[in-house]
């Protein structure tokens, strides 16, 4: 067992090499997230509409992306369609589209449930003071909404990051992936390589999940 | 490797899935096919491109594997490099094209030969029956079979030195499946990876390790104390690149290639600059190498 291990990291470009594929998790997750959170929150919204046929397609919809994984999803979008319809789309857009998809899902039944979850005196409350509709929603209920899904978001946020490690068997090389190159590569000269990479990595993640939960603790304390 | 199963499972699911999307298209009649496939007259989602589109294009999309030393990796410099990856190399320059390669893994290389996403799949591709019923395999250029690995205290040379001791194999591997077909005998014990199962060895956990020889050998090498006792064991595989199915001109481009690659020794020139240095003396390069496609 030659040297610790720790020097892999630093050998050839091979740091420069990590950053790069954090780079590409973080693009995927950040793209997919900016999308999902909008979309997710007027899908929320359409799901507490009282039309049945709302109901049904949201519902169907829903269902749909949380019963499939995501692996599942992945393939669909990047090999699926290509075999249906001979669209080659490119991976990473694939990649967008399934976890933009996912977290659309899933943001809007965080939606719906935090809207449930405000209790219907807050809306006569504000109906016996004289508020319009707009008035109700803009002044009470939005404002605790917004309170009640600031956590929830966030976990799902840093979930949607850490899932984007799927990626790689659409051939998209993020970061857990140029990990287990480098480990690979050095599996016989440094066996004890894959402590430090993994390592690496981790506090990779960590870097990329740590500021969403600290801005998270920030508004929740300014939302007071 | 241990893929293998999960990705079946999904494949399954996403077939199913897709067969009923494809029966919608195909008689609503507006898939949009692509030329190539309405020319040849194929299936509709045919998405391969021929040689003379290959060439057109300026670049050769390969699909290759990117952890897997010393077959293909990528090095320290964020180069690919590799057995896989020097054919490659040569495929590109004999098309007289760039290669632009595409990271795949085990359970994904079929999809993207299946699909067309890749123009050839060269990663250590292991022909079997289920798999050549969804891509089209080019004549082979490298063989495998089982080896076992052992301590030189106790050193397994034949099955039946293995008869009730205990048998390292990684889940998913031919290793596995050939020891519980042919030798109900042995004892396995099995693990998830590959760094578990060499582990178990050094730990004295079990009497010896089988996969495939290869990997054994090039790991012997750098073990002392572990010897190769069985080096050639079960039928050989054989290893070849893939197409997509239908796709005959590059099928029957990359057969000439390689039968007009054997008569210059083109594999045996891989070998030595891609395994010789992990193998050393260790493997003796006829035992590993297809020249020509031609396997004795």
């Amino acid at each position: 067992m030659q040297g610790s291990g720790i020097e892999v990291l630093f050998l050839g470009s091979n740091f420069a090499r990590l950053l790069e594929g954090l780079w590409v998790t973080m693009r995927i997750s950040i793209l997919a997230v900016v999308m999902s959170v909008p979309l997710g929150i007027l899908f929320g919204l359409f799901m507490t509409l009282q039309n049945p046929i709302a109901k049904a397609v949201s519902r169907v919809y829903l269902e749909f992306i949380r019963i499939m994984p995501q692996l599942v999803l992945l393939f669909i979008a990047y090999f699926g369609v290509t075999r249906a319809f001979g669209w080659n789309w490119d991976a990473e857009f694939s990649a967008v589209l399934v976890f933009t998809l996912w977290g659309t899902a899933e943001m809007g039944d965080l939606v719906r449930g935090a809207l449930k979850s405000i209790p219907q005196h807050q809306y006569d409350s504000a109906q016996a003071l004289g508020m319009s509709r707009m008035q109700t929603f803009g002044y009470i209920i939005i404002p605790q909404t917004l309170r009640r899904l600031l956590p929830p978001t966030i976990n799902l946020t840093t979930r949607m990051i850490k899932t984007t490690s799927l990626v790689v068997l659409i051939g998209i090389t993020e970061v857990l992936k140029v990990g287990k190159q480098i480990i690979d590569v050095n599996r016989f000269r440094y066996p004890t390589a894959s402590l430090w990479v993994y390592g690496a990595v981790f506090i990779l993640y960590f870097l990329a999940c740590w500021p969403v939960s600290v801005l998270a603790k920030y508004l929740e304390k300014r939302w007071r | 490797m241990k893929y293998n199963t999960i990705f079946k499972k999904i494949a399954a699911l996403s077939l199913s899935a897709l067969l009923t999307v494809g029966a919608f298209t195909a008689c609503s009649g507006s898939g949009s096919d692509n030329a190539s496939a309405d020319n040849a007259g194929e299936k509709s989602n045919a998405t391969y491109r021929t040689v003379d589109e290959i060439k057109q294009s300026g670049k050769v999309i390969i699909g290759v594997f990117s952890d897997k030393a010393p077959f293909g990796y990528v090095d320290e410099n964020g180069q690919y490099q590799g057995y896989d990856v020097y054919f490659a190399e040569r495929i590109g320059k004999d098309l007289g094209v760039k290669v632009e390669y595409v990271s795949t893994d085990p359970a994904s290389r079929v999809e993207y030969a299946a699909t067309g996403k890749v123009d050839i799949v060269l990663a250590n591709f292991t022909v079997t029956e289920e798999r050549a019923e969804k891509v089209d395999f080019a004549l082979p250029y490298m063989k495998v079979k089982l080896g076992v690995v052992s301590p030189d205290s106790a050193v397994v040379r034949s099955i039946d030195d293995l008869k009730d001791k205990t048998l390292i194999v990684v889940k998913g591997t031919t290793a596995e499946t050939y020891f519980e077909k042919n030798e109900p005998d042995v004892k396995l014990q099995k693990y998830d990876e590959y760094a578990d199962a060499y582990n178990a060895l050094l730990q004295g956990r079990g009497d010896a390790f089988s996969t495939d020889n290869t990997e054994v050998l090039a790991w012997a090498l750098l073990n002392p104390g572990y010897t190769v006792g069985i080096d050639a064991l079960g039928s050989a595989d054989t290893i070849a690149p893939a197409v997509q199915k239908g796709n005959t001109t590059l099928l029957n481009w990359l057969n000439d290639e390689i039968k007009a690659l054997g008569n210059e020794n083109f594999f045996h020139a891989d070998y030595d600059a891609t395994l010789a240095s992990v193998y050393g003396s260790a493997a003796n390069p006829d035992s590993l190498v297809v020249e020509g496609g031609v396997v004795d």
